[in-house]
């Protein structure tokens, strides 16, 4: 039996954060539980597994996905930017500290998606009116009810950074 | 001691804040422990029966899986009901996951699968081949109202009283009435939906010894369950909750993925980890669907004479789960004919559990419509209304307010949101092709008093630290009970360290209810007492003291330092007292016990105003709410910019309450039929404009040490029946069901 199981195992190449991470995975995990369970990048969160709920954003080649819904030999190459390579404690990201500044989360969980999905927009650059920042961010939801603080947060950044 | 540096009331950043947004905070499953195994639960696809066979073998035979436990085959458990009880149970007999064959609700746990991978796990729970003996059921609460009954008293109708005896003569009062409102109420089942899904990572450390990082809002409440259902030592069970992605009430309880990770790591003698997936997150408590009859009176200068206010809310078959509905209207306004009831209507469901302002959140959707239609049939303006009924005492109980500064909250919440503008007339108002309304509505949330310890200890190295076993699911209260401590040794919070979120730290009430600030924060200041009160002495007993004759009045702490009050040039380093002390550290440990006597004597409650404006389309039925101002009276705020974020937070709750969430019933499968993010609607980003916050000062030396009143349910209460009441006014229809559904409100 440990025969089959062994070739089902497939060898995947991902950049994480410029990192180059050669894994030996089963086809079934996803992106998300590879990043979570295999290369102990915990700071992407499982909301939902569903594609639901945005708490596993991440930036895959310039572009944010949901890492849930992807599966991680599917992304064989690819670059992967996860909220731990935004930034860091010691250097946070502009986005990162106007979190920090704006209280845009209370218990943190929804948070590492919300700033990457942010990120992605800005990058984007297609959202441009305050109604259209709200809509483009709507994949994210937050239990807590910081949405009016996240939203602060990340026009603040986009005025400041990305104008 | 006087305190020249004031941590307590400044807007701080919350302290895990770096952590939350560099992804470095870690959450209970994200314990990648060494050589840790994956359980994934089975939960019963019948809804009330026995499971008369289970065939693993499909199961066993998959590479990677390790075991299967259910209960055919787990260990010994105790058959005592008190060995499950938990800090938050129910009068009635807990739950026992895996106990016998019985089926008591829909999707109910009966087994879980351990394998050497998550992927594994959950794909050989899938292939559990089960059978059933079904028995009928019933989940239907209004097609069972003849059989509610009054609630059963325990513990918990200590803290959630039942309602007061009826006052006066209300059918006699009612039926003189000038002006009368009979409405009919109801909302659906809401499940709390923390973002993080409740697990549980097992640390097997031998013979017994178990490290435990558990989604909880009780680290002590996990401990002593774990400890009692599995023949464990306290000692040896420690239970660690840093950080929680959310529970709005959901970790009150010790949740079943607590215990069957628990029961798969002794079993097996390994490390365990157990997640509960979106849809299970709806198989463990809720905030139960009620229905309510609310009928007031009031005479013609606009006095409520007579309220009636019942509430029939569902429970389960083994616990009777109970709420504070129907209490509240009557402290509000004082009506001197009242008939407050209260029941209960035992179903095939789970046992519900407090979610976010529970019991307040559903009864003053009943209380605010109320006085809200007796404004209109009056002509008087709402908010004029509820001024004339303003209760400057508790009539309800006879006592008087330990402070109550609603009264403010009604003029700056009123002044900041223009509602002077407001014209009169329901469907007055228009933008476009909207009707626009303006609803105001109360707010009120009791101040609960509990015991609660804290250890404050200084070291050798001149470092403060102050250790609880509370927890912080997003609160603020880790930041907070910073700031308490710091104030007391005039240091900044940056300088204060405070342990929390373990078992081992001294015993902390389950965090909850919007006491945990005053009462931890109670306990951190009385801890904080007796150590300097230590220091001081030892202060004195230095060789040269210029403190040897002074007393505790004529010092003060600042800096790590102890100051003569009239002269800053007189002064003893605290490290300095480790000249005589053989230890490097002078611990203390202080429990902080409420005088029930002096409390008694009052009514002890946070009040608030909502404020809101909302945009109707009649043509689809969709409601905005545009822009809303909730002015708090919640006693003194220790930290402006979290509590901010915990009123704007309970107003996105009230917003998703009135128009978004609900989990929806099948009646015939006893199954709830949206168990999932997509299905069970929460407000997005799109969904939220201007939202503004108010606090009010407001002193209290009555409730607690500090004076908190505590502000996690009050800025719920009011958000939702003032969204119905601006309804009311664009539209002319009143709203009595939550959430309200585009077909109410189509023409």
């Amino acid at each position: 039996m440990k025969q089959t199981e062994k070739k089902l195992q497939y060898q995947t190449t991902l950049i994480v954060n410029g990192k180059t991470e050669k894994l030996t995975l089963p086809a079934w995990v996803s992106l998300l539980d590879a990043l979570r369970h295999h290369l102990d990048l915990t700071g992407t969160k499982k909301g939902c597994d569903h594609g639901q709920c945005g708490a596993c954003t991440v930036i895959c080649d310039g572009k944010r996905i949901l890492s849930c819904l992807t599966l991680a030999v599917a992304k064989d190459g690819s670059e992967i930017k996860t909220i731990e390579g935004v930034g860091s404690k010691e250097n946070p990201h502009p986005l990162q500290r106007a979190f920090i500044e704006h209280d845009a989360f209370q218990c943190g969980y929804c948070t590492p998606g919300q700033i990457c999905s942010a990120l992605g927009m800005l990058e984007e650059g297609e959202a441009q009116t305050l109604e259209e920042i709200k809509d483009s961010l709507s994949g994210n939801l937050c239990r807590c009810g910081a949405n009016a603080n996240i939203i602060d947060a990340v026009t603040e950044v986009k005025a400041n950074h990305y104008e | 001691m006087k305190n020249k540096n004031g941590e307590i009331g400044k807007a701080k950043s919350r302290l895990t804040a770096l952590e939350k947004v560099t992804g470095s905070a870690k959450y209970a499953a994200e314990y990648n422990v060494p050589d840790l195994l994956y359980g994934y639960i089975v939960n019963s696809s019948v809804t009330k029966g026995k499971i008369t066979a289970l065939d693993e073998t499909a199961v066993r035979g998959i590479p990677g899986v390790v075991d299967v436990l259910s209960h055919n085959n787990r260990p010994s458990l105790p058959w005592f009901d008190v060995m499950y009880s938990d800090m938050d149970a129910p009068p009635g007999s807990p739950f026992k996951p895996f106990y016998d064959n019985e089926i008591k609700y829909d999707r109910q746990p009966i087994a879980l699968v351990v394998a050497d991978s998550f992927e594994t796990a959950r794909y050989a729970a899938a292939q559990l081949k089960v059978t059933y003996e079904t028995e009928d059921f019933d989940v239907d609460l209004r097609k069972n109202l003849d059989d509610a009954r009054d609630p059963s008293k325990g513990l918990a109708t200590l803290i959630k009283p039942l309602p007061p005896s009826p006052k006066g003569d209300f059918a006699k009062a009612y039926g003189e009435a000038a002006a009368t409102y009979d409405g009919d109420f109801r909302h659906g089942t809401e499940h709390h939906n923390p973002m993080e899904m409740h697990a549980t990572t097992t640390v097997y450390e031998g013979e017994g010894k178990l490290t435990i990082y558990d989604k909880t809002q009780g680290t002590n409440n996990s401990q002593i369950y774990v400890s009692n259902v599995f023949g464990l030592s306290y000692s040896d069970v420690r239970v660690l909750a840093p950080y929680v992605g959310g529970s709005f009430g959901s970790g009150l309880r010790p949740q079943y993925q607590l215990f069957v990770c628990v029961m798969a790591a002794l079993h097996l003698k390994r490390n365990v980890r157990v997640s509960l997936d979106r849809k299970q997150m709806y198989t463990f408590g809720h905030r139960p669907q009620t229905v309510m009859k609310a009928r007031f009176g009031a005479d013609a200068a606009g006095k409520v004479t007579a309220m009636h206010h019942k509430a029939v809310a569902e429970t389960s078959r083994f616990e009777d789960y109970n709420e504070v509905v129907v209490n509240w209207g009557n402290i509000l306004y004082p009506a001197q004919n009242t008939l407050l009831e209260y029941q209960l209507v035992p179903l095939d469901t789970y046992t519900p559990i407090d979610m976010r302002a529970p019991g307040g959140s559903t009864g003053m959707h009943a209380v605010e419509t109320a006085m809200d239609a007796l404004a209109y049939d009056l002509k008087i303006d709402p908010l004029e209304f509820r001024l004339r009924n303003y209760a400057e005492r508790d009539v309800s109980e006879d006592k008087p307010f330990s402070s109550k500064e609603l009264r403010e909250c009604y003029r700056q919440g009123a002044e900041k949101f223009g509602w002077a503008e407001r014209k009169p007339e329901p469907r007055s108002m228009k933008r476009g092709n909207r009707l626009v309304g303006y609803g105001m509505s109360s707010g009120i949330w009791d101040v609960i008093a509990l015991p609660a310890r804290a250890e404050a200890i200084f070291t050798k190295a001149g470092k403060f630290i102050v250790k609880s076993a509370v927890n912080d699911s997003g609160q603020g209260s880790y930041t907070v009970m910073t700031q308490i401590a710091a104030e007391q040794f005039g240091i900044s919070t940056e300088e204060m360290t405070f342990e929390y979120g373990d078992s081992e730290h001294p015993l902390s009430p389950i965090q909850g209810g919007s006491y945990t600030t005053g009462v931890v924060g109670s306990a951190v200041k009385a801890a904080c007492k007796v150590l300097k009160e230590e220091l001081f002495k030892k202060a004195k007993r230095l060789k040269n003291s210029p403190f040897a004759d002074s007393e505790e009045d004529a010092i003060y702490f600042r800096d790590g330092k102890i100051y003569a009050a009239d002269d800053d040039t007189v002064f003893v380093n605290l490290t300095d007292i480790f000249q005589n002390e053989k230890e490097d550290k002078i611990s203390v440990t202080k429990s902080n016990v409420p005088n029930p006597l002096k409390l008694k004597q009052y009514t002890r409650a946070a009040h608030s105003a909502a404020f809101v404006e909302v945009e109707v389309d009649e043509q689809l039925g969709t409601v905005n709410v545009t822009r809303a101002v909730t002015a708090v009276a919640a006693g003194n705020i220790i930290n402006p910019k979290t509590a901010r974020s915990q009123i704007l937070g309970g107003m996105v709750w009230g917003i998703s309450k009135a128009l978004r969430e609900e989990t929806l019933t099948d009646f015939k499968t006893g199954r709830y039929v949206n168990p999932n993010l997509a299905e069970y609607h929460l407000p997005v980003h799109a969904d939220i404009h201007d939202l503004d916050v108010i606090f009010v000062e407001e002193k209290d030396e009555i409730i607690n040490e500090l004076g908190a009143k505590g502000v996690g349910e009050i800025g719920l209460v009011s958000m939702a029946p003032a969204i119905a009441n601006a309804i009311f006014h664009a539209t002319g229809r009143r709203m009595t069901e939550f959430p309200i559904h585009f077909e109410d409100l189509v023409l």
